[in-house]
């Protein structure tokens, strides 16, 4: 362990004194604010829109954004080394959590995900969505790079034995979510081109293998993926309705509230994971592509915040932070639009409902907290 | 560098998420926008509005008016506390009530608040803008004139379908052609938006009736307060426009408020003046005497002998009630003897008598169209025993309607033609059919109005200022043991004024009870009533002074 003293310092160090802005003392990332509220703006329109112009959702949805908030910016104020040095005791807490989920979860929806705490539900998969990539951040950072076989070897068991948990609850969204996670740090951690041909081959080669492991209704989810028209009042439904909306949307869209597919209900959980196709359906191609932009516009901050950042864990954890948002998305419009088998992840900062949103918001205050407290120094 | 690969990489993932809108919306836009109008877009029917049925001076007797109902989707109903307010108190349904219904199922998608409410009110629950609440138009068909007309117009389904009745007798003409229009409908099928009209619907015709309002109105008092006096089962009075044939009211006890139906059917929705039959008996008489005039060489003046008071024929007894002994065709008539239209009977061609009722119109349905008519039964016998010829002369062995009965008098009153009768208002009267002779029918008519006088049967069938012929009629009910003794059915038949007949009544009451039974009795009261009040509403001077 070699950690530089004056980081310990919670105030942004800066012995020459340069002019800091007010968003730098308040440990905010301009940029990246901008990007979000852009996206919370673009999200609030089209969350009215599928919600059923419903004021009192759009509020609740407010309240969980502005205590999301809250977390981001408190987040924000705590120092990357702090991060770094509870990384091991998270992942550890975190993981404790998902067997006692597992043992004595509250069964909700037919799957157990959440700890009853009295006062509210906690889900340990969200932390893990943390707490791995920042276990991982932790684990490269002191070690030189590229890493060496055995050690991605551990990093891979660190890696699936949440996913492995999660995707036992069964919740196989959030599980892909954390090897993601966990799989972009190994990424930037820097794994040879050949290592990683290898293991994309061996995850096709076992993909058949899988089959017998997955559960009934994950196996319906392939195989109405790969023929959504074989079931189309069943299983199929979803992706049916579901690109059905986009497509009537075509390049301007059919105007906002002006959605036939969700506002008369034929297309279901048009609030929550299918927001997408909302989008799709009102404001069309252009409106997908702004949307696109938001998000790239916050990946490529995260990105960058990420190659400013001074120290390997911070380099690492930013990355892999950007990098797990870009997942989302991806795994979200790639599922609404057919391209993707249906897992449930929904559609950052968009999709109505608590609890991913938090953990999202949080992983930008940890970003903001990179960028803002970085040694500056003039070079 | 291991960043700009990523950064490329990302860029490619990108892309082809980008690539697969381009696909779906622009590549896949028309088939897949095809999909979306197919899952919303529904042509429905617009209804059409059923015509109104009117009597015969244009007042209403059955009309359609728009109705709205109020129904909710819990799901998305939100409304402001003083929103709820106003529209429970618009509604007239309690707040708790209407917040236990709507937590008991917030699943459900579909609940009424609150079916056929008028659309000016309609218009106010719409104008609170609530969401989640939507209207629904129906017709709902009135009828203004209740229990009084039921069963004569019958009613409407749900659907607005006849079902009974004139209503259903002429459902073509009243329903009109429901109109097409193109709707956005969501998943439950609810309309959500009403796109264009396809077609307009054409509103269904107006149909007139023959009836009179303020005519059926009186005969159906009098007839519920005589059922009532005399606790009978049932009874009709039908009221019969001599010289076209129109029927001018048709009543019957019990009867129903088709605004409200109840739901036993206990007979209550019977037109029993068309539906039941029952043996003539001695109303009958008047047209075996008139087939006798006509077959035979009689006169009102030719004496008959009835001593002692019964007769044999085949071993078989006819019976007056008392002796009448020697006395003319007119006294056979007032005192209603068997034995004398049995003797004038068996003098003339056997099966004659038969043509005659037949061609009267027994036995055969008339021309009102209404559904459900009973025919009657008039049986043909190729050789004419004599005791069964005597039977029929008065008037047992063969069953008849009211309106049947009500038929024949009418073609006596009509000099003997015979126009077809209708519950239609006619403007022209029929060419009838001349089916007894004119100077008979003259002849039966004078006779008839004997009965009325002191030493008639019906001295209570007397209309003040006009004088009446008619006849009237006790017969047994058939019951499980042949005839029974205890129970009756008694009418009384007439013409007024008798000199130049204008209305033709029909009265029958069904089993009575209580003070008396014979048609003199139960019948004549309500003819008499029910007489004067139909030749003051058709304005027919009185012809003697008082």
């Amino acid at each position: 362990m070699k950690i530089t003293p004056v980081l310990h310092n919670t105030r942004i160090h800066n012995p020459h004194g340069f002019r800091l802005s007010l968003w730098e003392k308040m440990h905010l990332d301009l940029p990246l604010l901008l990007g979000l509220v852009l996206l919370i703006g673009l999200g609030m329109l089209i969350l009215y829109s599928a919600g059923g112009k419903s004021l009192m959702f759009l509020s609740q949805q407010a309240m969980r954004l502005s205590l999301a908030a809250g977390i981001m910016i408190g987040l924000a104020q705590i120092p990357p080394q702090s991060y770094r040095t509870w990384a091991p005791w998270l992942y550890t807490v975190g993981v404790v959590l998902l067997i006692a989920v597992l043992v004595l979860g509250v069964i909700g929806k037919g799957a157990q995900r959440w700890l009853n705490l009295g006062l509210f539900r906690f889900q340990p998969s969200e932390l893990l969505k943390l707490a791995l990539p920042m276990l991982l951040a932790w684990y490269f950072s002191d070690r030189p790079l590229p890493p060496k076989l055995t050690q991605i070897a551990l990093a891979t068991i660190f890696i699936l034995i949440p996913a492995a948990l999660v995707a036992k609850q069964p919740d196989l969204g959030t599980a892909i979510l954390i090897a993601g996670a966990g799989f972009c740090v190994l990424l930037l951690a820097g794994i040879s081109w050949r290592l990683l041909l290898g293991l994309i081959a061996t995850i096709i080669a076992i993909a058949p293998l899988s089959w017998h492991f997955l559960k009934e209704y994950q196996r319906q989810r392939v195989l109405t993926f790969l023929d959504p028209e074989r079931d189309p009042l069943g299983s199929g439904y979803h992706i049916i309705q579901s690109k059905i909306a986009i497509g009537s949307g075509g390049l301007f869209g059919k105007g906002w509230l002006q959605g036939t597919q969700s506002h008369l209900n034929f297309l279901p959980e048009h609030a929550t994971d299918f927001i997408f196709a909302v989008c799709g359906e009102e404001f069309g191609l252009m409106g997908g592509i702004v949307l696109l932009s938001i998000y790239a516009f916050i990946i490529i901050r995260g990105l960058q915040i990420a190659i400013r950042a001074q120290d390997t864990f911070s380099r690492l954890l930013a990355g892999s932070l950007a990098l797990s948002f870009f997942l989302y998305i991806f795994i979200n419009i790639g599922m609404v639009s057919g391209l993707l088998p249906v897992v449930g992840v929904p559609l950052p900062l968009v999709s109505y409902g608590g609890t991913s949103m938090v953990t999202l918001m949080a992983s930008f205050g940890i970003l903001m907290s990179i960028q803002t407290h970085r040694r500056l120094v003039a070079s | 560098m291991r960043f700009w690969f990523a950064i490329i990489f990302l860029m490619l993932i990108a892309s082809g998420l980008i690539w697969r809108m381009v696909y779906l919306m622009v590549l896949n836009r028309d088939f897949l926008l095809d999909q979306s109008n197919a899952r919303v877009l529904r042509v429905v029917d617009i209804p059409a509005y059923r015509g109104m049925i009117v009597d015969r001076n244009s007042k209403p007797l059955a009309v359609s008016t728009p109705v709205d109902s109020v129904w909710i989707n819990p799901t998305q109903f939100s409304a402001e506390p003083q929103d709820l307010t106003e529209l429970c108190r618009l509604l007239g349904i309690p707040l708790i009530d209407l917040q236990q219904r709507l937590r008991q199922d917030p699943e459900r998608e579909f609940m009424y608040l609150k079916r056929r409410i008028n659309p000016a009110l309609a218009a106010q629950v719409k104008g609170l803008n609530i969401p989640g609440i939507y209207l629904q138009r129906e017709y709902r068909r009135y009828y203004p004139e209740g229990e009084i007309a039921a069963h004569i117009l019958g009613f409407t389904n749900i659907d607005d379908q006849g079902q009974e009745g004139l209503e259903l007798a002429y459902n073509d003409w009243l329903r009109g052609v429901p109109g097409k229009k193109q709707v956005i409908k969501d998943r439950l099928g609810h309309i959500i938006a009403n796109l264009k009209v396809l077609k307009e619907p054409q509103p269904g015709h107006d149909l007139m009736l023959s009836i009179d309002r303020r005519i059926q109105y009186m005969a159906y008092r009098e007839l519920k307060d005589a059922v009532e006096k005399y606790k009978a089962a049932s009874g009709s009075v039908i009221v019969v426009d001599v010289k076209t044939g129109e029927v001018l009211a048709m009543v019957n006890q019990p009867s129903y408020n088709p605004n409200n139906r109840p739901q036993e059917h206990d007979g209550r929705y019977r037109n029993r003046a068309i539906t039941d039959v029952f043996e003539p008996g001695s109303t009958a008489k008047a047209f075996s005497v008139a087939n006798a005039f006509m077959y035979g060489n009689f006169t009102p003046e030719t004496p008959i002998n009835t001593n002692p008071g019964w007769m044999s024929i085949e071993g078989k007894v006819v019976r007056d009630i008392h002796n009448n002994g020697a006395i003319d065709v007119t006294r056979v008539l007032q005192k209603s003897s068997n034995i004398g239209v049995t003797k004038l009977t068996l003098a003339v061609p056997p099966d004659s008598l038969w043509n005659t009722l037949h061609r009267l119109g027994f036995g055969q349905p008339t021309a009102v169209n209404f559904p459900g008519e009973s025919s009657g039964f008039l049986p043909f016998h190729k050789n004419w025993h004599p005791f069964t010829l005597a039977t029929l002369s008065f008037g047992y062995g063969f069953s008849v309607t009211n309106l049947q009965l009500v038929q024949a008098y009418t073609t006596l009153a009509a000099s003997g033609i015979k126009r077809p009768l209708s519950l239609l208002k006619i403007d022209t009267p029929k060419t009838g059919e001349q089916i007894i002779d004119a100077k008979v029918a003259r002849q039966v008519l004078t006779m008839l109005e004997t009965v009325l006088e002191e030493g008639g049967g019906a001295i209570r069938a007397n209309v003040p200022g006009y004088i009446v012929a008619g006849k009237t009629g006790t017969v047994r009910i058939v019951g499980p043991h042949g005839y029974d003794p205890h129970r009756h059915i008694g009418f009384f038949v007439g013409i007024a004024p008798a000199a130049n007949p204008r209305l033709a009544i029909s009265v029958m009451i069904n089993d009575p009870r209580s003070g008396g039974y014979y048609g003199g009795i139960v019948a004549a009261p309500v003819f008499s009533k029910v007489m004067a009040g139909a030749l003051r509403v058709m304005e027919v001077p009185p012809e003697v002074q008082q």
